[in-house]
């Protein structure tokens, strides 16, 4: 006969005000099998842990059985408890009356909570009977890490690691390292130079001998799981032998093909054979194949004439790298919202319309402009510049219902730029809310308003035209209530901040999930907000949200944490939770092969002494499984089984009514 | 000018027949001003769409229902294109607008038109101009 | 190709040159206006208030009768279609406004039918290119003002005839005329509608239409296309004010795209109606060379 021990939690109010916990405490000890019950206030807590484990040592309880709130919150605080105790944690169950009972009812009454959380604890009870004791399973972890971006947080990570003794893969899609942060001229609130901020860290990462850096890379492919993972790298052509080259440049002057250049947005032009700015990392140039006409056509040629070390190669093709890494890093960072989505805004006609990226490389000394705020349309210095906030963020319309959170700052900021550039010039902003929490932030954008100079107005922009050679502006000031008319010079639109294209495939690639908006998802918003749901793999930056530099930094630091942590060990333990097959009754349909997410079930052949087949069966990796039960669903002969969810088990709990 | 603020007046009932006729929802306007910039007659209205619904939202529907502006309203739709969080001042205006006429308070009389408008207008001014004027 | 076609009221009145032109043309091009054998007014402006079920009445006369003749009705007037395409949107949509207004007219309709305006049956149906071919006399060096107002793009999701921020579809339409055309920025701009009725709004009538007119002269217009007889009444008066008030401004003929598009497929001149604008359009084309 079973000895098991039922704790009754009021978690203060939370459950007590609609559950009458000492009744189903009472009700409990009825219960045959059931040796000891009683309630308590905070279960959780020290001292309610602590009449756990003495209740075990008191009545020789070999199961216990915790009635409290879901066990994502504290099924692994008593599992510990009960083996500091000496009884098995798989033997020790949560019932789940918070979440799934006492908030969900508003009877102070407490009669409906009150028996609902008596079937609920009964139906535990009964399933804890048939558990069977389990051992957590170790498994290998290999301690490299792959980061997927070389941007501020992917670069953060990466040197991180790294400084931790440990060896990391950093895979950029573009030529260069850098990401976003490589086109900003100067960074809020502090007015430093983002360039001679990143590029130190740029090189550090480039240089590190814990660090392997594959640019005009992508991810291809991810297989394996926490700890063991198989990663293929798509290493794509550059035409250039990045071993020989030595960046000399001579081949940049000499090209004679000019495109227009990605990192400058369209304000400059490259040539076909280019890095994307000066100081890029590595400093190896990329042909733009589908550009170049020695590539396409066969004619031209120059750069490899003018190659001194020889190092062009028309031949190149993409190649497969493989890499096996324990975990994954992904810091694929945002985009903005392009000008062509503002219909109103002139829908990426009116060439004077620009985003507040475009902006930055006004501003940027290394920039097209050379630093000087120069309108795109004709290059004339503009006497008035409007930025518009908002543009694109919290606007439904448009399908983005947040705030993108950096834009307040950055547009304060470009207004000062573009006061300290052109003097005389004003600055008017179009904003909804002034956003400015954080360190020095508030400060910062009064500053711009009291002695910058800056106007700002409350209210959205409703429309930008073209006029004699002027950008029109016409909104409202809802603060005087009147509508407004600016001619203008140029326009800022600080577009909203979007995910990448593409983000949607890479999650499903990596098997993690992604909100409506296609940022990834944090574990939790709050507690676990560098992991993903899938062991393993994490994330820092705007991939997963609207953020500035600081916190991007942070949690490329908060991420690395966790990877040198995972790394602190030989072996990890992971939960017992997996699949088993009954190979007796297998059938060999292989549908649970088709259903298994983590391709975790194979087809093994049994032999007999003389090498013939005498059977096959379905057999499962217990590396590989996550414990899902897709295949114990989808199996027809009932052959498979989910440990601490057997058939048996689910029997039991459901028998009680 | 000092306000004097009641939860009485937020939650009146007048609101929320407006809100029914209007099918619009008050209190999902954050006052960002659109309806106001795209206003055609913004510029002549004694009190701006967005002012207007912040107005509403505070439960200041006399106030309202006293200025020229949904009389003014051209129902062309602007405010409503534009607006981010798909609110139609329009359909607002709409509805004050039939407050008032339901009433049988005309706002202007047939007999005052001018007779050389009425015979040189399309008819298409005259019905439309009938429905949004005349109770 | 036979379209049932509903002129509305303000066609068979003073705008009779527009549904005029576009008969002739629609031959021209290889299609048949039937018009309804019984139709009434269409109430000239959708209700925006949900709960004014009444206003949707007159409508769902109109679309329940053309239903009767097939499965879509063709209309000229910017308001008539507006008002159209958003009651059958309503009555194919709504089921309980559907009920209830059906119940009234005595109709068994269910927003069944397609709501189209002679512009899309040019551009979808008959295809631009086709109308190109069919030009004989080319507009060469006209500077076509398009002018589209409110009620044929606005609201977007009932509409749908094109972007509502950067409508073409005039445009095209002129460019396959052999047009120059203009687009200027307040084409998409109100006219001041129904204002015209207010004894006290004048001012803001001139207002609204002078602003369109200043904007299409500004950017070279020589002469405005419209489809709404509204919009060509308020953008007359203004012209009216404009020219007592300013001095050098020069009023610019305002005409149906029909009768552009009359004048292109070789009709002529006094045939469709041009002579009776309120400013001349006959002199500008002499001047041109048409």
């Amino acid at each position: 006969m079973a000895r098991i021990g039922v704790f009754i939690c009021q978690c203060g109010k939370n459950i007590e005000s609609t559950v009458d916990t000492k009744k189903v405490a009472d009700e409990m000890a009825e219960l045959p099998g059931v040796v000891y019950s009683c309630n308590y206030r905070f279960m959780c807590s020290a001292p309610g842990q602590e009449d756990v484990k003495k209740a075990i040592k008191k009545h020789k309880l070999d199961g216990v059985v915790v009635a409290a709130c879901s066990p994502h919150m504290h099924e692994k605080t008593f599992r510990r408890a009960c083996e500091a105790a000496g009884v098995n944690p798989y033997k020790c169950e949560m019932a789940n009356i918070r979440e799934q009972c006492s908030w969900v009812h508003h009877d102070t009454t407490k009669k409906a909570g009150t028996a609902k959380s008596i079937d609920i604890t009964r139906m535990t009870i009964e399933r804890l009977k048939k558990n069977k004791p389990l051992k957590k399973i170790s498994i290998p972890v290999n301690k490299r890490a792959l980061v997927i971006g070389g941007g501020i947080a992917g670069i953060q990570a990466a040197l991180d690691i790294a400084e931790g003794g440990r060896e990391v893969i950093l895979v950029e899609r573009e030529p260069s390292i850098g990401g976003n942060m490589a086109r900003l001229s100067e960074t809020f609130p502090t007015m430093d130079c983002s360039q001679c901020i990143l590029t130190p860290k740029m090189v550090e990462a480039e240089l590190h001998d814990n660090i392997k850096l594959y640019t005009w890379s992508e991810v291809e492919k991810v297989d394996g799981y926490i700890g063991n993972f198989t990663v293929q790298i798509r290493k794509k052509a550059r035409y250039v032998d990045e071993e020989l080259c030595t960046g000399c440049g001579d081949c940049l002057v000499k090209c004679p093909f000019k495109a227009p250049s990605e990192f400058e947005m369209g304000l400059a032009t490259r040539k076909v054979i280019y890095t994307p700015f000066p100081q890029a990392v590595p400093n190896i140039p990329v042909i733009d194949a589908a550009r170049c006409p020695k590539i396409q056509k066969g004619k031209c040629g120059i750069c490899e004439k003018v190659c001194g070390p020889g190092a062009i190669d028309y031949e190149q093709t993409d190649q497969i790298v493989t890499e096996e890494v324990g975990a994954i890093v992904v810091a694929t960072g945002y985009q903005v919202m392009p000008t062509a989505r503002f219909g109103e805004y002139g829908a990426g006609k009116i060439k004077d319309v620009i985003t507040g990226l475009h902006f930055e490389r006004l501003a940027s000394s290394a920039g097209p402009t050379g630093g000087e705020i120069r309108r795109p349309s004709d290059d004339k210095v503009p006497d008035s510049v409007v930025f518009i906030q908002c543009s694109g963020s919290r606007d439904e319309a448009k399908g983005v219902a947040y705030c993108s959170k950096i834009c307040c700052m950055y547009t304060a900021k470009h207004t000062m730029l573009y006061k300290h550039k052109v003097p005389d010039g004003q600055a008017y902003v179009f904003y909804m809310d002034i956003r400015a929490g954080g360190k020095r932030y508030e400060e910062f954008t009064r500053r711009a308003i009291e002695k910058e100079g800056a106007m700002y107005l409350r209210g959205r922009v409703s429309r930008v035209y073209e006029r004699d050679g002027k950008v029109i502006v016409q909104g409202a000031d809802t603060l005087s209530g009147d509508q407004i008319e600016i001619e203008a010079e140029m326009v800022v639109l600080a577009s909203a901040v979007v995910s990448r294209t593409g983000a949607d495939q890479l999650a499903q690639k990596l098997g993690i999930s992604y909100d409506r908006y296609k940022f990834f998802n944090e574990y939790h918003p709050k507690l676990k907000p560098v992991e993903t749901v899938t062991g393993g793999i994490f994330l820092a930056g705007t991939c997963m949200g609207p953020m500035d530099i600081p916190d991007a930094v942070s949690m490329g630091s908060a991420v690395a944490g966790k990877v040198l942590g995972l790394f602190s060990a030989e072996e990890m333990a992971r939960e017992p939770i997996t699949a088993s097959v009954n190979t007796m009754i297998c059938n060999a349909c292989w549908d649970c092969v088709v259903a298994c997410p983590y391709t975790a079930i194979e087809k093994e052949e049994v032999r007999n002494k003389k090498g013939e087949i005498v059977r096959v069966n379905a057999k499962v990796n217990d590396g590989l499984c996550q414990g899902c039960g897709v295949c114990v669903a989808a199996c027809r002969s009932k052959a498979i089984d989910l440990a601490g969810y057997t058939d048996e088990q689910v029997y039991a709990a459901i028998s009680v009514f | 000018m000092m306000h004097k603020l009641a939860k009485d007046d937020i939650q009146s009932d007048i609101l929320g027949q407006i809100e029914r006729v209007s099918g619009e929802e008050l209190n999902k306007c954050y006052q960002c001003g659109n309806c106001t910039g795209s206003c055609p007659v913004s510029f002549a209205m004694e009190i701006p769409p967005t002012k207007t619904i912040r107005m509403l939202q505070l439960g200041r529907v006399d106030d309202v229902l006293k200025a020229n502006s949904m009389w003014l309203c051209v129902s062309c739709l602007q405010c409503y294109s534009r607006c981010p969080k798909a609110v139609s001042a329009a359909n607002l205006f709409e509805a004050l607008r039939q407050l008032s006429l339901r009433k049988g308070e005309s706002h202007e009389e047939i007999k005052d038109l001018p007779f050389p408008f009425l015979k040189g207008a399309p008819q298409q001014a005259i019905v439309s101009g009938f429905r949004k004027f005349v109770s | 190709m036979k379209l049932t076609y509903y002129p509305g009221c303000t066609l068979n009145t003073v705008a009779k040159q527009f549904d005029a032109s576009a008969k002739k043309s629609a031959l021209e091009l290889g299609f048949e206006m039937d018009e309804l054998s019984e139709w009434n007014c269409c109430g000239a402006s959708f209700p925006l208030t949900p709960d004014n079920i009444m206003g949707l009445s007159a409508p769902t006369k109109v679309l329940a009768q053309a239903r009767k003749a097939g499965d879509t009705v063709m209309t000229l007037c910017s308001v008539c279609y507006n008002v159209l395409k958003r009651t059958n949107k309503v009555i194919r949509d709504d089921t309980d406004r559907r009920d209830v207004v059906c119940g009234f007219i005595e109709e068994d309709y269910d927003g069944s039918i397609d709501v189209l305006h002679f512009l899309e049956v040019l551009r979808d149906r008959v295809g631009f290119e086709k109308v190109k071919e069919a030009v004989k006399r080319p507009l060469e060096g006209l500077k076509a003002g398009a002018y589209y107002g409110c009620m044929l793009l606005r609201p977007f999701e009932d509409m749908g005839i094109d972007n509502c921020e950067d409508p073409t579809i005039f445009e095209d339409l002129l460019k396959a005329l052999g047009c120059e055309p203009v687009g200027f920025p307040n084409k998409i701009e109100c006219c001041g509608s129904h204002l015209a009725l207010g004894k006290d709004n004048e001012e803001i009538v001139t207002k609204l239409s002078g602003n369109v007119m200043q904007s299409a002269a500004g950017s070279g217009a020589e002469l405005i296309v419209t489809s709404c007889p509204l919009c060509q009444y308020n953008l007359d008066g203004a012209q009216e004010k404009l020219e007592a008030s300013m001095p050098g401004y020069r009023p610019v003929p305002i005409v149906y795209f029909t009768q552009i598009l009359g004048l292109s497929l070789g009709q002529s001149e006094t045939e469709l109606g041009l002579d009776t604008s309120r400013w001349d359009a006959r002199p500008l084309l002499k001047e041109k060379g048409i």
